[in-house]
Parts: structure tokens; sequence; C-alpha cells
């Protein structure tokens, strides 16, 4: 359930857009959908009688090791921001999906040489994956699992370049 | 590890001391004043956890480099899933009042009593305590072992996952919903390397056939309920029949044989444990008890 966003909660969503992800630094939390709300808490004695906000975020892999890290960057960003009083939230439901990324996201992704995931979640991922450098559908798929949880590791058989494939998830 | 031994039968089901003898047939609300629940998620944080150790010992030594990443990503992702379980574990134990044989052993020695923490309840836990299934503590052997080990335990935890997806208890069936998503990519790696194993080389076929030697008699004990999957309410035994398609189908592209009639081992469920769990302890405990309370 997705709080209507606000003025107040809008501004907040502006500064989360501006935090990138540890791993895959080109893309920003928003843009792979770990935010999955922004709340308003109200004014009480835990908060020192002050107003504040919950983020809620959700890991993309049940092992991702960068969440804490996440965790603490969203902190910061908004420390920085003038906002003292946040709670953050992991939560498992809905499981994550790469259908959340955002089609900036998918962009910036294969201009960075990770070919974004192609399709819907759910689908078979040895399909044909293009080559992010030259577009290549001549690819094979060298291993399920890449450098972090989220990636596999493909090879163009054109450019011969080895690159990262974002997982369909 | 003594003063567990002899209390065990107390303690492998949790019973309380203090409340009212249980019920016989336990309804889904007495789970948790039982412990069957905790105890239920335990194990399931067990069996990831020993798995995913095991796992690991691969890092850096895999017989290339993307298959060594490979096994460790899939021990991330058990490591992952059975964080998941034990917070959960963790905050229905300090929730509950009678479970003090649980409580964190304080590591200043001042015994019993403490809040458990995902961290105590992997770090501090004797053998006899833990509930994993005894496939997951095999030894890694040869990779074909592994990849075997790897192979039966996702076939059954991907049909495991699809049922406590849709359980009531509603923290599990989250958990179960996003571990489901990894087990799939498990399940399908390893089926494909038991094929290219078992329909291979001359060498890699026996290796193979050994391979199964070893591990097919822990596999029954994985649909062979104890007391807390009884209370769980769901007949763990009804995965067996779709597991052995999975395992028979992949078999049979594999040119394995699968075998007949074999004495099943079991045990691990209830905390009697093959010999190699407490080596795969002694290991992954060592700092926490050497040095309580190190972090990171």
């Amino acid at each position: 359930m997705v709080t209507e966003p606000t003025i107040a909660t809008q501004k907040i969503w502006l500064i989360l857009e501006q935090v990138s992800d540890p791993e895959v630094p080109v893309l920003t939390i928003t843009d792979l959908g770990i935010v999955r709300d922004v709340r308003p808490l109200p004014a009480s004695p835990e908060r020192g009688g002050e107003p504040g906000y919950e983020i809620v975020i959700t890991p993309t892999y049940t092992g991702c090791p960068a969440m804490d890290m996440i965790a603490m960057n969203i902190k910061l960003a908004l420390i920085e921001n003038g906002y003292h009083k946040i709670k953050i939230t992991s939560v498992l439901a809905p499981a994550w999906t790469t259908d959340w990324m955002s089609e900036d996201g998918k962009k910036k992704l294969k201009e960075y040489g990770i070919a974004p995931p192609y399709s819907r979640s759910g689908d078979r991922s040895d399909l044909v994956i293009n080559c992010p450098q030259c577009n290549s559908s001549n690819t094979k798929c060298i291993s399920e699992f890449g450098s972090t949880a989220c990636k596999a590791l493909y090879q163009c058989n054109d450019c011969k370049e080895p690159f990262d494939y974002f997982k369909c998830h | 590890m003594q003063e567990s031994e002899s209390s065990k039968t107390e303690k492998n089901t949790f019973s309380s001391g203090s409340l009212q003898l249980p019920p016989r047939q336990a309804r889904p609300d007495d789970l948790v004043g039982r412990g069957f629940r905790e105890a239920y998620i335990l194990h399931l944080a067990d069996t990831n956890l020993i798995l995913a150790q095991r796992n690991a010992e691969w890092c850096g030594h895999g017989p290339v480099l993307e298959q060594d990443i490979a096994i460790t990503n899939i021990s991330l992702d058990l490591l992952g899933q059975s964080r998941n379980f034990y917070q959960y574990a963790a905050t229905l134990i300090n929730a509950s009042k009678i479970q003090e044989d649980l409580k964190a052993p304080s590591p200043k020695g001042e015994g019993v009593g403490g809040e458990v923490t995902e961290d105590s309840l992997a770090y501090l836990r004797p053998e006899r305590a833990f509930k994993n299934c005894l496939l997951a503590e095999q030894p890694n052997g040869d990779w074909g072992q592994t990849i075997l080990r790897q192979f039966f335990f996702s076939a059954y935890q991907f049909l495991l996952y699809q049922k406590l997806q849709t359980s009531n208890d509603e923290q599990l069936a989250a958990i179960a919903a996003k571990a489901l998503k990894e087990v799939t990519y498990h399940l399908r790696w390893s089926s494909e390397w038991v094929v290219r194993l078992g329909d291979g080389t001359e060498e890699s076929h026996q290796r193979m056939i050994k391979a199964i030697d070893e591990l097919w008699r822990y596999t029954g004990e994985l649909f062979i309920a104890v007391d807390y999957e009884v209370a769980a309410g769901f007949d763990i035994s009804l995965l067996k029949d779709d597991w052995l398609k999975k395992v028979t189908a992949v078999f049979e592209e594999a040119t394995l044989p699968v075998p007949e009639k074999v004495f099943m081992q079991t045990g691990g469920k209830s905390g009697v444990h093959t010999e190699h769990l407490g080596f795969i302890l002694a290991e992954m405990q060592y700092l926490q008890r050497a040095y309580p309370n190190a972090e990171w």
C-alpha cells in the first residue's frame, strides 16, 4: 500500500532519487524500485516530540549485502537535507522484481555496459540478450551467476566483449 | 553440549514447564505457545545456514572462476534466507516467555535469559539444538557431490517454498515468496550441472554414481515429518512424489540411475546429527565463542 504523495513526501522522494545503489552505482535506489513508500509520522515522544518520516525499502535479493549500506545512505542523504527524524523499515512482501525498474534506469544500465532485464519477470532468462556494446544478439551465457546476486555473466560472440546482464527477477 | 543432551527430549518439543500440558492435537493458535512455530522456523533457518556454510567452503576453490562465483552466490542467497528466518524466530522467541532454554546464554557467563538475536541463534546454540536436515551438513566431497547435494536440496526447497508462500503466517509466506525466485535459479543451475556431469565423461559419470551412493540415504528425511512439522499442519510427505518426478526426469537426461529401496537416515531435524555437524559448528562458531560479541 503506497501512501498518497503530498508536497512534503514528494520532497523526500526527490532526495531519495539522488541516492545511488552501492553495487551498481549508475542506478539510484528509486530506479531499482527499492524504495516502496514514504510515510509521514506524527509527532511523538520517541522522536523528541517532532514529526518524522518512515522510508519503506525492500531488498532486491534476500542475501543482498548492500541493504545495510543503502539504509545508511538514505539516512545520510536525508540528514544532509535537514530531515533528522527518520525511520527506515524493510519489508519483504511483495517480493522485489525487476519489473519495478524504471525505463530511465534500464537506459542508464545499458549505457554503463550492463544489459538491462529484457522482459517481465518469470520469463526464461536464456532467451536472446543483446550485447550492450554492439547490440549484437549473437551472445552466450557464460554463467547464470555474476559479480553480484542480481547479475549473470554473458559474452558477445561478435565483439567478443564479456558483459553483465541484469537478470529478470 | 552435555546440558543440552541430557534434556534433549524436553527441548526437542520446546515444551514449557510453566504452562499446562499441551493438547495432543495442536491447533494453529497453539503453535506459538507450544514452541512448535519457533522450532519449525529454526529448522528452516538452520538448514539454510548449514548448507550456506558448506557451499561457502568452495570460495576460492571452485573448479573454474565462474562456478566458484556461482556456488558462493547460492551460498549468499541461502545465508540471506537463513537470516530472515532467524530474525523472525528471534522475534517470536523474545515475545514468548516460555523458551528460557533458548534465550541467549550471556557471553559474559551470566547464564541464560537475555534477548536472542539472529546471531545468538546461529553462533551460540550447540549441535543438538540445530534442526537442519542431514543432507545439508554432508561434506562437499568433489564438485559432483556438491552439485548433487544442491540439486536434491533445491528440488525439495522449490516445492517447499511454493507451499510456504501460501501459508497463513504472513511473515513466513513473505520470506518464502521472495526466496522462491532465488531457488528457481539454484534448481536450474544444479539440474544443468547434474546433466553435464552425469552425461559427461566416463570419469564424471562414475563420480556422480558415487555421489548418489553417498547422498541418496539423506533424502528420505526431507519428507518425514517431525513434531513441529506435523504441528505446522502441512503434510511434508506430500512433496515427495513431485520431488521424485523432478529427480527422475533430470537423472534420465543425465543417464544416471534412480536408486531403488535404500535405508534412509533420519534425525537431523530433531537434533541428532551425523558426525560432520560438530566440525562445521566448531569452525563457524569459533570466533563468537572465543571473542564474545565481536562484530565486523
